[in-house]
């Protein structure tokens, strides 16, 4: 049984965003990029899988610029066994990501596919759910914990009451939360290993899908910055600020 | 032609985040509340008494007892035709069923609307709630969640619609409920309390929580939050988590304790009325978004202020 690991190249958690003063978007020129946190998360569950010898072969896929192979060869050390790169210019929105991944799907017959909850950038949690959708399968948002048996899966996912365990028929679409492992990190001969991996590169005209995006940017701006925020000297201080000054207790 | 609100409800009620739904959907047309579940006439009657729904749908039947995306997305894209619009809470429920849909319908869908400028234009929040993009869409249907934080609670209009009962589509029988472990639901629920009180790794051990939810009562009942590295620790359930990848609270009053301030964790509390930030390290990023920022040890100053309130 093979899996299919959908993973997006995006700005590293750790570097606070700055919007371009044209209002065009962030600015990515010169920040750190890195594989977005929750498709880290679900090439690590497809490993261990693998490990545990429930599938056979891991495949990674990420849309994107040349550099989204940097986040390939990163999965690739972490254990997958083989890449591709749909190259393109474009940010694609969750419904091309979905669309593009179901013709991969299809080509590839995976069974399993892992995706993130949400991309970082972007913060959507829409591509998972929508190409389970479209491939009219069974999906499993927001994993917590997954066991795979007897062509069923058994996933705990993160809700907002607390916790909720459901049985999905395969194929499935699994997105991950981030509670469902660490991931590991990559070793050095295993960067090095992976080198030798392939990476087939796809033209995104060549998979002949509508990519074209029917919700437009217009503009990019920052927050409204908070303002007027004091230091107190003690508690006494922030309780009588509270009380007289803010009237919320 | 209507919007249809999709709704969030306990089986006895409805959850305030349909109450928010509505109020966003107000802005677009006439809303239709489509209610469904395994028993959902309560929270259907409900509906129907709200301010601006003109009409409210209930599907009941075994198999959304638990709703199941891929069951309750059936049920929506059944009625999809016959409504413009299709919006959804911005919650765990509302996001795993949303996409669903939109995949189903091959549309794309907007995330997370906090602002609705005129029927094609919306703004919603990204990379953390840092940029604020404002988009245009030209898909015939909007097909959105909406940030519960960002609307109106809609309280009661004074008459009661009709509620019509239409009959559910047969089980796809793709997935089943096997069992949860919800968190306790007679304490203030974090999305929706008015006082949050949050705590992160400066609390050093699970136990300490007990300080917080001390603080809450003398508060007059607050609800518990925390940081990803507090649940991540264990020392709090899952669904305690506030931030971008977490739950997004805006209460009157939200209490950061021996937290640092993450780019992630303020995305889920920044729109907060007033914070009260208490860090023992003078430097820690909370500050910046503090309304009243108190340099101390917790250890000390949470009993303090507990003494302070009794
Ligand atoms: C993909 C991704 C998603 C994430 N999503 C979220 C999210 O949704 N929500 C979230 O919260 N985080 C999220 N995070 C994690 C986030 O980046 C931070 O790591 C986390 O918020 C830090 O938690 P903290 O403030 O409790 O811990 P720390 O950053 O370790 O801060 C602890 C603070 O406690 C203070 N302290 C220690 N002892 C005391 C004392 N005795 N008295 C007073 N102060 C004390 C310290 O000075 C320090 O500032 C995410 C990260 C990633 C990568
Ligand atoms: N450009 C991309 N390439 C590959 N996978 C992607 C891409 N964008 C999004 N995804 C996948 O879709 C998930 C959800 O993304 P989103 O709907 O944008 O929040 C991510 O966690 C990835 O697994």
């Amino acid at each position: 049984m093979k899996a299919l690991v959908a993973i997006k190249h995006s700005i590293n958690a750790y570097v606070k965003p700055t919007v371009k003063t044209d209002g065009s978007g962030v600015d990515l020129s010169t920040v750190k990029m890195s594989m977005n946190p929750f498709d880290e998360i679900a090439v690590e569950e497809a490993v261990r899988l693998k490990e545990a010898g429930k599938i056979s072969e891991i495949i990674v896929v990420s849309i994107g610029k040349a550099n989204v192979t940097e986040s390939l060869r990163k999965a690739l050390g972490m254990g997958a066994d083989r890449g591709i790169h749909v190259l393109t210019d474009e940010d694609m929105y969750p419904l091309a990501v979905a669309r593009i991944l179901k013709v991969l799907l299809e080509k590839e017959g995976a069974n399993i596919v892992l995706m993130g909850k949400q991309s970082i950038d972007g913060d959507n949690n829409q591509a998972s759910q929508m190409l389970s959708g479209m491939m009219g399968w069974s999906q499993a948002m927001f994993a917590s914990k997954v066991e795979i048996d007897d062509g069923k899966a058994e996933v705990t996912r993160e809700v907002d009451g607390g916790l909720e365990t459901i049985s999905v028929k395969l194929p499935t679409v699994i997105s991950t939360d981030l509670r469902l492992n660490e991931p590991r990190n990559v070793t050095l001969p295993n960067l090095m290993k992976a080198k030798q991996k392939p990476i087939e590169e796809v033209a995104l005209i060549d998979l002949n899908v509508g990519t074209q995006s029917k919700v437009s940017v217009l503009k990019v701006e920052e927050p409204v910055a908070r303002t007027g925020g004091i230091k107190v000297d003690n508690v006494a201080e922030l309780v009588q600020k509270l009380k007289e000054e803010a009237r919320v207790i | 032609m209507s919007v249809l609100v999709i709704a969030e409800h306990t089986g006895t009620a409805l959850k305030t985040t349909t109450h928010t739904t509505i109020d966003a959907a107000s802005h677009l047309g006439p809303v239709t509340v489509l209610v469904m579940g395994g028993v959902a006439v309560t929270p259907a009657e409900e509906a129907a008494r709200l301010e601006h729904v003109t009409e409210v749908l209930l599907v009941e039947a075994p198999h959304l007892e638990h709703m199941l995306a891929e069951e309750c997305a059936e049920q929506v894209v059944g009625l999809a035709d016959k409504y413009r619009d299709i919006l959804f809470p911005a919650t765990t429920f509302g996001k795993n069923v949303m996409g669903r849909v939109a995949g189903i319908l091959e549309s794309s869908a907007v995330s997370d609307v906090i602002e609705i400028i005129d029927n094609k234009t919306f703004k919603h929040p990204t990379y953390a709630g840092n940029a604020i993009a404002t988009v245009q869409t030209t898909e015939k249907k909007l097909i959105a969640t909406i940030r519960p934080t960002a609307f109106n609670v809609v309280g009661e209009s004074g008459r009661e619609t009709k509620v019509t009962v239409i009959g559910a589509k047969p089980s796809l029988g793709l997935s089943t409920f096997v069992r949860e472990e919800l968190s306790d639901s007679s304490k203030p629920q974090l999305g929706s309390a008015k006082i949050v009180v949050s705590g992160g790794r400066g609390l050093k051990e699970a136990d300490n929580f007990s300080m917080l939810e001390e603080l809450a009562g003398k508060l007059g009942g607050g609800a518990i939050g925390a940081t990803r590295a507090a649940v991540d620790l264990g020392w709090v359930p899952n669904d305690y988590q506030v931030g971008q990848t977490g739950k997004v609270v805006a209460p009157d009053i939200y209490f950061a304790v021996g937290i640092s301030g993450a780019i992630q964790h303020l995305a889920g509390m920044k729109d907060s009325k007033v914070i009260v930030a208490i860090n023992k390290d003078e430097n820690a990023p909370i500050f910046d978004v503090a309304t009243y920022g108190l340099v101390a040890d917790l250890f000390e100053a949470i009993p303090e202020l507990i003494k302070e309130l009794s």
